[in-house]
């Protein structure tokens, strides 16, 4: 099966049922109890920063682990799993000052999560999409790091876009078959993440069907940098997304109203991937794979959303009981809205016809 | 005064961030001032725009520094940043830095094909990157359009260029097709305005969902210096470019005039010129412009003598009477006399709000008139801030209040037009209000009450789970140890409640105010001498009626849910098959249809004018304010029925069913052998005493097994669009119509139900198909067939909502929604069930027994505890003290 050929046979399985997306690769990897030589291997054993906790260099370090992680996933009944290049810009990397090797990364990771695929595939023909993760980096464009000097950026969108553009381009020589821009918690980035993403397939001449997903930071509904859902979806829908939703940061129950508000208004396929609740006093997450469960099931009745997946906190056994939750359950009908000038600021203006 | 808004569907795009416009903003970025360049942008936003344009074209300025640093700027500013931006720049490296900024969609203010074709699309395609709308000037190789002809072929042809090689949407695109000075002397020019109009007409009329926008000012020029006669014309050619289809339009947003409101001849003068309808029109407009200069406007053929009176008395009178033509002169001619700003809200405008009072107060004004007393007083303040932010930059001074109230509606609820009615009376006497709005968090409401030192909160709330959830905002008032008042109000709350169940759970004061005529006299207790007299009134009074509750529980005799059962009503059961089984849209209901099934005695009960329609009308108390209030109802009704500020849309399905028990099976089709869902129904428990009256629940009026009967549901709204409209009206501080708009939308909400049941009745179910009602017999519901809502009293169980939602695709097929709590979203709908048994009637569950609790859970897949919680406010017995037994 050939991109194409996936990408057509996952559309067809989306109009009939709930795609089902991978879980956490954090609190899954933390089970195998990895050492700073884990984080190093031979190759950077030099290095003059510690490394540890810099999980998307695993694709270079310990590459079996890695998939071992995808493979527990697709054998909980993933039809979608997400590369490990979540951090993987010149931008997250100048943290550990690994800059230099972020293409590679997204390279590796995007081969290593398709040639896990491929096997799968080959063994029922039932297709399993790689989706190259692009996470939100660690600056902002539209906030100030400075409290007392808030027209101060420490980014520009040039070289977000730029950053951008270069993980893109890795991500498709990999062979991933969807983009999926991630934990958003400022539309500005994104809009620099659209950038770059089409700068690339200008480049490349390879086009892949975009995915953006929004991060609600807490219960007042909004994105840290201030918008509602509602004026998200009207400050991205220019990117004719294959599908739009909402992750991390929230547990399902915290979640479910946005993304009612989301799955009103957005003009595509909707996708969720809540943490497993919020993180209890003692930094673990409280929701049970049962307990998930319960709200998956009501949310696919309820016609939300036409993929589902788990965030920061859920494992294989979550996924599998999401699986079951949503089997049979007919997936949201896309709704067509009016055409209208549908405007944003922090908050949507929609004109009249 | 006419209260229905012309500028409803107009975009308003605040012009005085704009340095081409306005010297004032230009010196405040040439000299660096970002603090006050964002003091104007917040004016223009307080002020009523829609969009706030940003444009910082000037020589001595460095365009693409200048946007980057005034954008990021704005981007922390949330009161600002909330509303789109507007990039203004004829610099293509100015509009692209800008938008490198805009986390929103914004609109590119503009481009052209002044430099041809492949510039322009190659513009269009970067402006569509970034994800904005764009405005088109009517510009191209050979210059900028100037008759109705070459406007609109520019137009048209950009368009097509737009649509057919960038893919861009059509309704993103937003043309300008040049409005130029009229009255200029030059004989070319006096088509300007005509040309304008029409070009917009034809351009609204040939490019499907294009806008058209244009810079209004420009049509005045001529008139320099006379600002009576440059807001007539302006009034003028809005009211016609409106018309032939201008939707946006670059204006000051605070000194919109209405057409009707400019004085007769000089609107006649005006519109000569502008329609170029004689030869001499500019001379006459000259002639008349002399004599106008400078001075006011004039009123025609109103009694006018109050206008002789000293100012305070002329502000007085204008809130009295809910006058807000003068308002604005008459305050700053009271400004201009008083020391400070602040001594006029303190002086004369708080002294024509004590009048108000009184005369509310003592019965002689009614809640349509106070809340237009206070849009009178809203505007007179928004005038004056500027002038206090001023003085407060200048001095450092804060203002002050009486005092500050959090409202918000709590969380899962979106109904807000009595909550909105309390703030505004609130306000007008002085208190400052924080409105939170809908749907808002605990946490939320806690926060800000804490964050600017609050004096109370107000609570609100419609459906019966936000009772809950008042309960819990209590609780953590307690918890986070909160000192201050509690005031509970909306449909659903009650002394009773309140007394049971909220006050027990916070040791500050918590007071129920059951109508808003109570708000301001309980709030001025509480928060001057008379407070500890009050709490404890309160509290004498909340210990009794939790008493008289309690005594109240134990008199009432429950049956066994087994023995109700064997005493639910014997019926025949002759069920006629529906026209269609599965699901029908009504994707936009004709407005001008649901009006004649309006009913209007819930209407002015919203306004707490109590009595039946139409004889209020004639009421000796209330009749009055009953008919100003129903007159300018009615203007506003039909403008927002032909101009259709809001869709109705709804769906109604109809399936095979038969009951089971207390449930009603609905089957996948007419064999009826798969179950496709279930609706549960709960039953009458009070003893009625043998052979006296059946206990009964909506299941009895469906056939067992054996017989072919059907069941139906319906959803419909009248509400899309009705928050954008409420908005609208409040940023031009116009509450009253806001609010007015809010409730003539809730009655047509139900009047489309109604209308929706009578199809139902004569043609969809067709179970009535000769069926003929006056309006009367509507209202009173003498028909057959009954449309109970979950949440009322025939099934109090708000979940049931979300079956019906899921079996008629509700969300897909109306943009409707339930919010966590089960409000529905838009506020304006109405959804239930529909059943055609002849004998089907509208009854009161009443309280019901455990047992039967015990039973509908095991139905519902629930546990008890999630039973009792929705159950909650029918519950025979209190939970916790059964649980403790």
């Amino acid at each position: 099966m050939n991109r194409d050929q996936r990408i057509a046979a996952l559309n067809a399985e989306m109009a009939k049922r709930i795609l089902i997306l991978d879980g956490s690769m954090g609190a899954y990897l933390q089970g195998f109890g990895l050492t700073n030589n884990d984080f190093h291997g031979e190759r950077f054993v030099e290095h003059p920063r510690a490394l540890k906790g810099n999980n998307d260099l695993l694709v270079l370090t310990r590459p079996d682990i890695v998939a071992k992680v995808h493979a527990g996933y697709l054998d909980a009944g993933v039809d979608i799993i997400e590369t490990n290049t979540f951090s993987a810009t010149i931008i997250s990397q100048a943290e550990y000052a690994l800059e230099e090797v972020a293409y590679e990364l997204n390279v590796e990771g995007a081969r290593i999560a398709r040639e896990i695929c491929d096997k799968y595939e080959a063994k029922d023909g039932k297709p399993r999409a790689v989706a190259g993760a692009l996470g939100p980096t660690t600056k902002l464009l539209s906030m100030s790091p400075e409290v007392g000097d808030p027209g101060r950026r420490d980014c520009t969108f040039d070289e977000m876009a730029k950053a951008y553009e270069e993980q893109t381009r890795g991500l498709i020589e990999g062979g991933s078959d969807l983009l999926l821009i991630e934990t958003i918690t400022d539309t500005l980035n994104a809009k620099a993440a659209l950038w770059g993403a089409w700068e690339a397939f200008d480049q490349t001449g390879v086009e892949l069907p975009l995915w953006i997903s929004g991060t609600i930071t807490d219960k007042s509904g909004r994105t840290l940098s201030g918008q509602t859902v509602e004026a998200f979806w009207n400050s991205l829908a220019h990117a004719k997304p294959w599908a739009i939703g909402l992750n991390c940061a929230l547990g399902p129950a915290d979640m479910r109203a946005f993304l009612a508000d989301l799955s009103r208004v957005a003009e595509c396929a909707v996708s969720a991937y809540p943490n497993a609740g919020l993180p209890n006093a003692m930094g673990a997450y409280d929701e049970t794979p049962h307990s998930m469960e319960a709200h998956y099931a009501e949310w696919a009745k309820a016609g939300l959303v036409n993929i589902l997946g788990g965030c920061c906190g859920t494992t294989p056994e979550h996924i599998s009981h999401l699986a079951h939750a949503v089997e049979g359950v007919k997936p949201r009908a896309i709704p067509q809205h009016e055409a209208r000038l549908r405007l944003a600021g922090l908050e949507p203006f929609t004109a009249a016809a | 005064m006419t209260t229905a808004n012309p500028f409803a569907n107009f975009v308003i795009v605040g012009e005085r961030t704009n340095v081409t416009g306005s010297a004032k903003f230009r010196k405040l970025i040439e000299a660096d001032d970002y603090q006050g360049a964002l003091v104007v942008a917040r004016q223009q936003v307080e002020s009523g725009a829609n969009v706030l344009d940003v444009n910082v074209d000037a020589a001595m300025i460095d365009g693409p520094k200048a946007m980057t640093r005034f954008l990021n700027l704005i981007a922390s500013e949330p009161d600002i940043a909330k509303i789109p931006l507007m990039i203004d720049s004829s610099k293509w490296e100015v509009i692209e830095a800008g938008l490198k900024c805009a986390q929103g969609k914004s609109i590119v203010n503009s481009i052209s094909m002044k430099e041809g074709e492949e510039k322009f699309l190659e513009a269009a395609k970067r402006v569509r990157r970034y994800g904005a709308a764009v405005v088109v000037m009517a510009f191209d190789e050979k210059g900028q359009a100037d008759t109705e002809e070459r406007k609109v072929e520019i137009c048209t042809k950009a368009y097509h260029l737009l649509t057919e090689k960038a893919h861009f949407p059509p309704q993103d695109i937003i043309f300008d097709p040049n409005i130029f000075a009229v009255a200029t002397g030059i004989e070319e020019h006096a088509d300007y305005a005509v040309a304008f109009i029409n070009a917009t007409r034809r351009i609204r009329e040939s490019l499907p969902h294009a806008h058209v926008s244009g810079g209004v000012s420009n049509v005045s020029f001529s008139f320099r210096g006379n600002e009576p006669v440059r807001e007539a014309m302006h009034a003028v050619f809005l009211y016609h470019a409106i018309r032939a289809g201008m939707d946006m339009g670059i204006v000051n947003a605070g000194s919109l005039t209405l057409y009707d409101d400019v004085e007769p001849e000089l609107r006649d003068r005006v519109e000569d010129v502008l329609l170029n309808r004689r030869n001499d029109a500019t001379e006459r407009l000259l002639e008349f412009a002399e004599s106008v200069k400078g001075t006011k406007k004039k009123g025609e053929e109103r009694d006018l003598s109050w206008r002789q009176k000293p100012v305070n008395e002329r502000l007085s009178h204008a809130l009295v009477h809910g006058i807000n033509e003068f308002i604005v002169e008459d305050t700053e001619e009271a400004r201009l006399r008083a020391e400070r700003p602040l001594h006029v809200i303190e002086g004369p405008l708080m002294d024509g709000m004590g009048v108000v009072g009184d005369l509310f107060g003592a019965g002689k004004m009614f809640l349509p008139q106070v809340v237009k007393s206070a849009r009178v007083m809203k505007q007179a303040v928004a005038h004056l801030i500027p002038f206090m932010e001023e003085e407060k930059q200048r001095t450092g001074m804060a203002g002050k209040s009486n005092g500050k109230i959090v409202m918000a509606t709590v969380k899962g609820d979106v109904h807000d037009i009595g909550k909105n009615i309390v703030g505004v009376v609130l306000q007008c006497n002085g208190y400052e209000v924080d409105d939170l709005g809908v749907m808002v968090p605990c946490d939320k409401i806690l926060a800000r009450a804490k964050e600017i030192g609050a004096d109370a909160i107000g609570l609100s709330g419609l459906i019966t789970p936000s009772l809950d959830e008042m309960v819990f905002v209590a609780s953590e008032m307690q918890r986070t140890g909160l000192k201050l008042p509690l005031l509970i109000g909306g449909a659903t709350t009650s002394r009773t409640h309140t007394a049971v169940k909220i006050a027990p759970a916070y040791a500050g004061p918590t007071i129920y105010v059951n109508d808003a005529s109570k708000a301001v006299p309980v709030v001025q207790k509480l928060l001057g001498t008379d407070r500890d007299k009050l709490v404890a009134e309160t509290k004498a009074d909340q210990l009794v009626a939790r008493e008289q509750y309690l005594a109240s529980q134990d008199k009432r005799p429950r049956l066994p849910i087994a023995k109700a059962r064997e005493r639910a009503p014997k019926l025949e059961y002759k069920p006629v098959k529906p026209s269609f089984l599965g699901l029908k849209s009504f994707e936009t209901y004709p407005l001008a249809e649901l009006v004649p099934y309006i009913d209007w005695t819930p209407f002015f009960a919203s306004w707490d004018l109590v009595g039946r329609y139409p004889a209020i009308l004639q009421d000796e108390i209330v009749g009055e304010a009953a008919r100003s209030l129903f007159t300018d109802a009615q203007a506003m009704l039909k403008q927002l029925v032909a101009e259709n500020w809001v869709k109705a849309s709804g769906v109604v399905g109809f399936w095979t069913a038969n009951s089971d028990g207390d449930d009603i099976v609905l089957w996948k089709d007419e064999n009826r052998k798969y179950e496709h869902a279930r609706l549960h129904t709960l039953r009458q428990q009070m003893d009625k005493g043998e052979g006296k009256g059946a206990n009964f629940a909506l299941s009895d009026f469906i056939a067992p097994s054996g017989t072919r009967d059907y069941v139906g549901a319906f959803a419909v709204t009248a509400g899309i669009g009705e928050e954008d409209v409420a908005i609208r009206f409040r940023r031009a501080n116009d509450d009253y119509s806001a609010i007015l708009a809010q409730a003539l939308c809730d009655r047509l909400a139900e009047a489309f139900a109604e209308a929706m049941h009578a199809k139902v009745r004569r043609e969809l179910w067709g179970y009535a198909k000769t069926e003929a009602l006056s309006y009367d017999d509507f209202i009173a519901e003498k028909y057959k067939g009954i449309r109970p809502a979950p949440g009322y009293p025939a099934q109090p169980d708000h979940t049931e909502k979300r079956t019906i939602f899921d079996l008629l695709e509700a969300r897909a097929r109306t943009g409707m929604d339930l919010t966590e709590s089960l409000a529905m979203t838009p506020p304006s709908s109405v959804s239930g069930l529909y059943f055609a048994h002849p004998q089907a009637e509208y009854f009161g569950v009443g309280r019901i027994d455990r047992d039967q609790v015990e039973d509908y859970a095991r139905r519902k897949g629930w546990d008890l505890a999630t039973a009792e919680r929705w159950l909650a406010p029918i519950l025979s017995y209190d939970p916790q003290i059964a649980k403790a037994g």
